[in-house]
């Protein structure tokens, strides 16, 4: 039985479609991510199915439960907000048992479940600490905590991690994936950023302007696009994609390499002169352009430094470059994947 | 296939999450604030305008409807045209010599240095006390026989004895006093007006019009003074609504003596509707306050609404 | 060097003399009460004294007039109950209507506020008359009760307004977080709003309390018996007998009843400042 379950989900502001037909489903106990730009309405999504905004027309299915009209606090759902909306007037303990206070809980059940809760997240030292007096990472644990402590059939994340700084997110991101595959709980996680998504994701989400461009694995994502925006929106430096035969070719730039380094199978080989080149260590970013495509479009490549001498690839020149066929991907004239 | 559970039937639903509702909670929590309002504001507002239109005195409480000749009475009193011109001047002097102090109060405490936490909070007195007993304090400033300006002014060698100005008894010095009295509670008001404005300026602002060459009374007037104008609005619509609309300076100070010299709008209002009870006559009077209100009210909110920075 | 120096103290001294008028100007009066207050009536009544200074040492009779002789006590008395009851009042219908504006109702809400807002520049002596009529048909004239009803009419709109701006100023990431958590929409106002805006709250009760003690135009109105009057109105309407002003009492009554509204600005003044500017000016 899926935990979260969404049929057709839209939300107008207005004239404005801020979600336009969302039906998704989240099997029990997935990591589910909606990945997107800024305004594509994931978060819009996510507050919906928490229950902060209700949908315009569509149906929202929670544990096998219709809860289009049901408020938050009756789904089974939790939420952890992008600035953790810790109650700063509370101690840590009583934010952890305010969920099971607003419930009913008895009271020695309440303390049994915040200290359970509290080991999990390992705060229980913070028990009696005030929200101000927290570090950002130790705040956040508290806030799962907070989430946890009722069990929820379904646990919501607003883009948690674009408030810690950079350093801090590759090991909250470690963190936050340990835990939710330790615990098991179903989780609906909003980022911006693909490489959390990337990194996170049993199964990743695209969505632009309200729609889902694809549902699939992050390999599927990445590998299999089903159309350009998803193309281009995952991989960094995005996919190069060049017009031809009133359609589109598409191929990553850590795939298109002189051609003296593919000896194996079928590939298809481009004219390229290098206009510019980025040593970042352990790679080489260089730019340039394709001869008999638009002179304007710039066709980028990662390269290995460790196996393309600088020397080789001389800014100005003309090179034989290639692209594995196997790794080509052809787009229709409106953007739609089509298999060659 | 996902099982579709029950669906809860209508009616128990609907109140079962009353206090969730967005809707009804937030009609139920703006209700009591809008009756208020409406009844003891609205509501007495329509009566004033009825009662302009009627002949109601309260020696003879009829209803009778004479549409607009109460105004047309008033408006060929000569008193009344005095009364009329009284509260602009009084209006418009007051809260020039207010801003001017005030601006120039503001840029001086701008400047940090020893004691300003002291002088502000003294600066700020005449606004912060009621305007009675401020009032009051003036009047015996201004006493006939006891003035202390008047003993200054003796003492100095300005005036003699019998020179020594009755301030609040002739006609032109009463115009003065009560000009004065109402721009000094003014000012300290005008001051903090225009020191959250400022403040409130980026510096990186003044910053780059410095080292952009501007010196001092350009960045004032070219930079300060067009992004303080906001602010410096509704200061000025606080100022001049309450101002043109005040009886109490006037009440204690001169009885909008000496003869009519320093009646005001609300003054006047307050003499023939409540002390003489001439409802109707009185109602009038006040109204003619509306219009200015009106006036300035939309003016300076359109102003607002256009300059959003 | 020595034009430079000169040019400095000029400026510096002129600097200091601007604020030395300021500080004259605005305090004079208040000095000026302070030492009639506690001068005899005879240094007080003689022209040729030094007005500035005692002449005869100073005295406390008048104060011991005040509250023994005349009402002072009872207006004091009164202004408290008013301050308290309209408070009260105020409190219970501008935080909820505050909220909901602030919160729940969009643009129609801000529409709304401003509309509020705006009944707070409706002058008191345009709205006297009719309401000396209700005040009449409630059976409250020349009652100190009938302030208490009538005053909430300019505190409501003018608190609803501050506390819409503090309200804004909250991010509402908290109170979401108590309705996921279990609160209701009512419960999150309650167990988080309200106590998070505490600071908010008290400026706001502090301020209702002076503008209940500032007013002056509905007191003379509706009230003419001696022992409903508020301090204000007291202290400058009633300590005279025939013609004759007992400014040393006068004086002495508007010192103590100017005192705590002073002090009580200026500790909420920036507070003060930043709920209209907030609200105003986006």
């Amino acid at each position: 039985m899926a935990a979260v379950l969404t049929r057709d989900i839209t939300k107008t502001f207005g004239d404005v479609f801020a979600v336009n037909g969302i039906s998704l489903t989240v099997p029990d106990g997935e990591f589910m991510v909606l990945l997107g730009p800024s305004g594509c309405g994931k978060t819009t999504f996510l507050r919906i199915i928490c229950g902060l905004e209700r949908q315009t027309s569509g149906d929202l299915l929670i544990g096998g439960d219709i809860v289009n009209d049901i408020p938050p606090r009756a789904r089974g759902v939790a939420m952890m907000f992008q600035s953790y909306g810790l109650y700063p007037h509370f101690t840590v303990r009583h934010n952890i048992a305010f969920p099971l206070k607003t419930q009913g809980v008895p009271r020695a059940e309440i303390y049994k479940k915040v200290e359970w809760a509290s080991q999990l997240l390992g705060i229980g030292h913070l028990l009696d600490r005030r929200p101000r007096q927290l570090s950002g990472g130790e705040r956040q644990r508290v806030a799962l905590a907070r989430a946890l402590v009722r069990e929820p059939t379904a646990l919501l994340l607003d883009e948690p991690l674009s408030n810690l700084d950079a350093k801090l997110r590759a090991s909250a991101r470690l963190e936050i994936k340990q835990f939710q595959q330790r615990v098991g709980v179903t989780t609906v996680y909003v980022t911006h950023d693909q490489v959390e998504a990337m990194g996170m994701g049993d199964r990743i989400a695209v969505i632009d302007k309200g729609q889902v461009r694809q549902v699939g694995t992050p390999t599927e994502i990445y590998d299999e696009p089903a159309d350009r925006f998803v193309a281009t929106f995952v991989g960094t430096p995005p996919m190069n994609i060049v017009a031809r035969n009133g359609g589109y070719l598409g191929f990553r730039p850590e795939n298109f390499l002189p051609k003296e380094m593919i000896n194996d199978g079928a590939s298809t080989e481009f004219k390229f002169r290098v206009d510019r080149s980025e040593y970042l260590g352990s790679e080489r970013i260089v730019y340039g352009v394709m001869e008999g495509f638009d002179p304007n479009q710039v066709i980028t490549a990662k390269l290995p430094p460790a196996h393309v001498a600088e020397e080789s690839i001389r800014p100005g020149e003309w090179h034989p470059f290639a692209v594995r066929n196997s790794a080509l991907r052809s787009f229709d004239k409106d953007g739609k994947r089509v298999s060659h | 296939m996902v099982a579709i559970a029950e669906a809860v039937p209508k009616r128990a639903s609907r109140f079962r999450f009353i206090l969730d509702r967005r809707d009804v909670l937030g009609s139920i929590f703006v209700a009591p604030a809008i009756l208020y309002v409406l009844l003891l504001v609205g509501v007495p507002f329509l009566m004033a305008v009825y009662y302009s239109v009627s002949a109601y005195t309260i020696y003879d409480p009829s209803w009778r409807f004479v549409g607009l000749e109460n105004f047309k009475q008033i408006i060929e009193d000569p008193v009344f045209h005095q009364t009329l011109s009284n509260t602009f001047i009084f209006t418009f002097g007051s809260q020039t010599l207010g801003l001017i102090l005030g601006k120039f109060g503001a840029l001086l405490l701008l400047r940090p240095f020893p004691g300003r936490k002291l002088v502000r909070a003294l600066v700020i007195l005449p606004w912060a006390v009621p305007i009675a007993l401020a009032t009051v304090a003036w009047q015996w400033m201004f006493d006939s026989l006891y003035s202390v300006i008047n003993w200054t002014l003796i003492a100095l060698g300005f005036i003699t004895r019998d020179q020594a100005p009755n301030w609040l008894g002739s006609q032109g010095l009463a115009m003065l006093s009560v000009i004065v009295v109402n721009a000094w509670r003014f000012f300290p008001f005008a001051i903090v007006i225009f020191l959250a404005g400022i403040t409130a300026i980026p510096q990186d602002v003044l910053d780059a019009a410095t080292v952009d060459g501007a010196g001092f009374w350009r960045r004032n007037y070219q930079i300060i003074l067009p992004m303080i104008l906001p602010i410096m609005t509704i200061g000025l619509v606080f100022g001049i609504v309450f101002t043109f609309t005040d009886l109490s300076i006037v009440f204690l100070m001169t009885m909008g003596g000496p003869v009519g010299a320093t009646s005001v709008l609300g003054f006047a209002g307050f003499q023939t509707g409540i002390v003489s009870g001439d409802v109707s006559h009185g109602a009038a009077i006040s109204l003619f306050m509306l219009p200015v209100l009106l006036v300035v009210v939309v003016v300076m909110l359109r102003f607002i609404r256009r300059r959003e920075i | 060097m020595q034009r430079l120096t000169v040019s400095k103290v000029v400026k510096e001294t002129s600097f200091y003399g601007a604020v030395a008028f300021y500080l004259v100007l605005a305090a004079f009066p208040f000095y000026w009460m302070l030492i009639t207050s506690f001068k005899t009536n005879p240094d007080l009544y003689n022209v040729s004294n030094v007005p500035f200074w005692f002449n005869d040492p100073p005295t406390l009779e008048h104060f011991r007039y005040l509250f023994e002789k005349t009402l002072f006590t009872t207006w004091l008395l009164n202004s408290l109950i008013i301050g308290t009851c309209v408070t009260a009042i105020t409190l219970v219908t501008a935080l909820p209507a505050a909220y909901s504006l602030a919160r729940m109702t969009g643009r129609s809400g801000e529409a709304l506020g401003i509309g509020i807002f705006l009944t707070y520049l409706v002058p008191p002596t345009l709205l006297f008359l009719p309401l000396s009529r209700v005040v009449t048909q409630l059976g409250l004239q020349n009652s100190m009760w009938s302030l208490v009803v009538i005053y909430p009419t300019f505190t409501i709109p003018f608190c609803t307004w501050l506390l819409m701006g503090f309200f804004k100023a909250m991010p509402p990431e908290i109170e979401e977080a108590a309705i996921v958590d279990g609160c209701s929409l009512f419960g999150a106002f309650i167990k988080m709003a309200i106590p998070l805006s505490l600071p908010g709250i008290l400026t706001v009760v502090i301020f209702t309390f002076t503008l209940t003690l500032q007013e002056f135009v509905y007191a003379l109105t509706f009230i003419s018996a001696s022992d409903q009057k508020p301090i204000t109105l007291g202290v400058a309407t009633d300590l005279i007998r025939g013609d004759v002003f007992y400014w040393g009492e006068i004086m002495a009554g508007a010192l103590i009843a100017s005192v705590p509204v002073a002090i009580a600005y200026n500790l909420f003044l920036d507070r003060f400042i930043a709920g209209i500017t907030g609200g105003a000016v986006k």
